[in-house]
């Protein structure tokens, strides 16, 4: 949308001017929809939310923000939170990039392996925590495999604990991350990596050299989509975690200020703090993307 | 030489049948070719003849299916392209989005880890053989088509490949700039002297290129010679009309072939022309350019004008002869529909085909 006045006209005030001004016409109102729904279900919950903060139950407007950091059981919240996320994502968008960059020339296995990697999308959070109690378990398949080869002596416990939590998380935000970063690998015109070859560039080469940069920008983006979704774990962390330790996260934490001590200003003053820690590393993640070329990445063909 | 020493020049590149299948269709089948140093080979032929496969055969981006390549006494064909290190120009450019004119032409140093300053000097030699002093900071996203065009030539000449491969470098970009480009190549590898194999199917810039052009069709070799030889002398209908032989008439031959030359009749045409059949058909291939009316001489073919268009100089006018085929002439007076026109032209200017149709 423009913000530029146009000359003349606008500034005289004439009435269908300001509309023509900022670039408006008939299908301006096809946003109109999505606007409202935004301005009704995020835009004015988030400020009732970041006002409730505000009014504690009892004390100054700060108080809620003085209690959540000062004791340990708010705030310690915040790294646990991260120290889940962050491992998360980072190893989604990992594993995503060589899968992706295998199958970047487009053929059959593109497509079977691309369905079969999908299917969790469809399964949903709780499926996928409740297949892995079973699997992972003390007496789940993949123990008393491990067991029978000798790999291990005794089971040893996998869900329950941060490794649950972190394995399904993965397997859950892995299609995204997938999917994602196989759009950006295959919208990379193959010619580069052809023209870099010619050139003297050994297959790793080519790839440091010509993909991971023109890729950078697409995998911050795609780091922020799966860091977002992450963050917000809580079904896995209660399902497959231990909610009364390492996995206390600050989407649970709010839940219980709410509905176990209903004290819903100090639970919105969580959320926000939530809010404000993946804000500041999206806006961080953005920030390093800025560094990278970010114009088109197929042919230069003029 | 204008820049540094000549590293890993060659005397003799040898493609020995040379063959690329894909999934039972063969694309390239058994090309032989010898590159002397230093020569413009031009490879022309339609789409879909094999050229480009060739190209990619000998950059090695293509693994052969049968053949080798041979540069002097040793075997490259089983060498990876970065191995080869061969410069290669194609059709899209394929310039480095994410790098400056500069980078992208340094790229190839980069990879020979030539040192900083050597690399510097290079490319400002290179930016300048090419004219784009002025834009060596910019993107390739910022350059018209002519300027990335010349980026990718530069890219590709800044390493002093042994070889370079050009991919119908020139395809995408306008008339007047084709022009240009064409002078510039043609100036480039005059000043460079490096082996030049330009794939084209624009017969004007393989013959305006190349010291010899080697015609593919359906991939196979048509012809090889120089393009003196291929304008005046088409080894077989395929090549006659790649060479502007537009005009192709079917007639029966009469008599002794004498002199390596034929006699041909049809319906209200005479044609002596050269070549030899066996058969008693033949087609005879004659340039519109050669084809006049009114013009005095013991070949004739009477026609009946269809369309007369003017060209400055003079008219060209389609017709049709008694049976019916249909030929492109020129004529210096105007001519209107439906007149009868007699066409002349002189012997050594037809070429005799056998008639594979019939």
């Amino acid at each position: 949308m423009s913000s530029l006045v146009a000359p003349g006209g606008a500034m005289a005030g004439t009435k269908p001017g300001w509309r023509a001004s900022l670039g408006w016409d008939g299908t301006t109102l096809l946003v109109l929809p999505a606007v409202l729904f935004v301005l009704a279900f995020f835009v004015f919950p988030c400020i009732y939310g970041l006002v409730l903060s505000f009014m504690p139950l009892k004390g100054g407007a700060l108080d809620n923000y003085i209690r959540f950091f000062s004791e340990n059981r708010f705030y310690s919240t915040i790294w646990k939170t991260l120290l889940i996320a962050l491992p998360a994502t980072l190893a989604n968008v990992f594993l995503a990039l060589p899968i992706a960059f295998a199958l970047r020339k487009s053929s059959k296995y593109q497509r079977v392996v691309t369905a079969i990697l999908v299917v969790p999308i469809t399964l949903g959070t709780v499926l996928v925590a409740q297949g892995l109690l079973g699997y992972l378990g003390p007496n789940g398949w993949f123990m008393r495999l491990l067991t029978t080869l000798h790999v291990i002596d005794a089971p040893f416990r996998m869900t329950h604990n941060y490794i649950g939590v972190l394995l399904s998380l993965i397997i859950t935000g892995f299609p995204f991350s997938f999917l994602l970063t196989l759009s950006y690998v295959t919208g990379i015109d193959p010619m580069l990596a052809k023209a870099a070859a010619t050139l003297g560039a050994s297959p790793w080469t080519q790839f440091k050299q010509i993909y991971l940069p023109l890729l950078a920008p697409g995998l911050a983006m795609g780091f922020c989509l799966a860091f977002v979704q992450s963050f917000a774990v809580f079904p896995s962390a209660v399902l497959l975690g231990e909610p009364a330790g390492i996995t206390r996260v600050m989407a649970l934490a709010v839940y219980q200020l709410a509905y176990e001590d209903y004290n819903a200003p100090m639970a919105a003053a969580g959320a926000m703090v939530m809010g404000l820690v993946q804000l500041l590393v999206v806006a961080s993640v953005l920030g390093l993307r800025g560094l990278f070329y970010r114009g088109p990445v197929g042919g230069t063909k003029g | 030489m204008a820049t540094g020493p000549i590293d890993g020049n060659f005397d003799i590149l040898k493609l020995d049948g040379v063959t690329r299948r894909f999934a039972g269709i063969t694309a390239l089948d058994g090309l032989d070719l010898t590159i002397k140093r230093g020569e413009f080979i031009a490879l022309l032929g339609p789409s879909g003849c094999g050229k480009s496969t060739a190209l990619n055969c000998l950059a090695g981006l293509l693994p052969l299916t049968g053949g080798g390549i041979w540069l002097d006494d040793r075997r490259i064909d089983v060498l990876r392209p970065e191995q080869r290190g061969f410069g290669m120009v194609f059709q899209s450019y394929a310039l480095f989005p994410h790098m400056t004119v500069r980078k992208n032409i340094g790229f190839g140093l980069m990879m020979r880890k030539v040192s900083k300053a050597e690399t510097e000097r290079r490319v400002a030699e290179a930016l300048r053989m090419v004219r784009l002093e002025a834009h060596a900071d910019k993107l390739p996203g910022q350059l018209s088509g002519g300027q990335q065009q010349r980026v990718a030539i530069a890219r590709a000449i800044v390493v002093q490949p042994p070889l370079v491969l050009m991919d119908e470098p020139l395809s995408n970009l306008d008339a007047k700039l084709r022009l240009e480009m064409r002078v510039e190549i043609r100036r480039i590898h005059k000043e460079l002297g490096r082996s030049t194999i330009y794939v084209t199917h624009d017969q004007d810039e393989a013959l305006s290129l190349a010291d010899r052009i080697v015609v593919l069709h359906d991939g196979k070799v048509q012809q090889v010679g120089t393009p003196e030889d291929l304008y005046a002398r088409p080894a077989n209908l395929e090549v006659a009309r790649f060479m502007g032989y537009q005009n192709s008439l079917s007639l029966s031959v009469v008599g002794a072939q004498v002199g390596g030359e034929t006699r041909l009749t049809g319906p209200g045409i005479a044609l002596q022309g050269v070549g030899q059949v066996t058969t008693s058909r033949a087609i005879a291939s004659v340039r519109p350019e050669d084809l006049v009316a009114g013009a005095e001489g013991a070949n004739a073919i009477e026609a009946r004008v269809t369309g007369a268009e003017y060209a400055g100089r003079e008219f060209v006018g389609t017709a049709v002869t008694q049976d019916n085929q249909p030929i492109i002439f020129r004529s210096p007076r105007r001519i209107q529909p439906d007149e009868l026109v007699r066409l002349s032209v002189p012997t050594e200017r037809v070429r005799v085909f056998a008639d594979s149709v019939r």
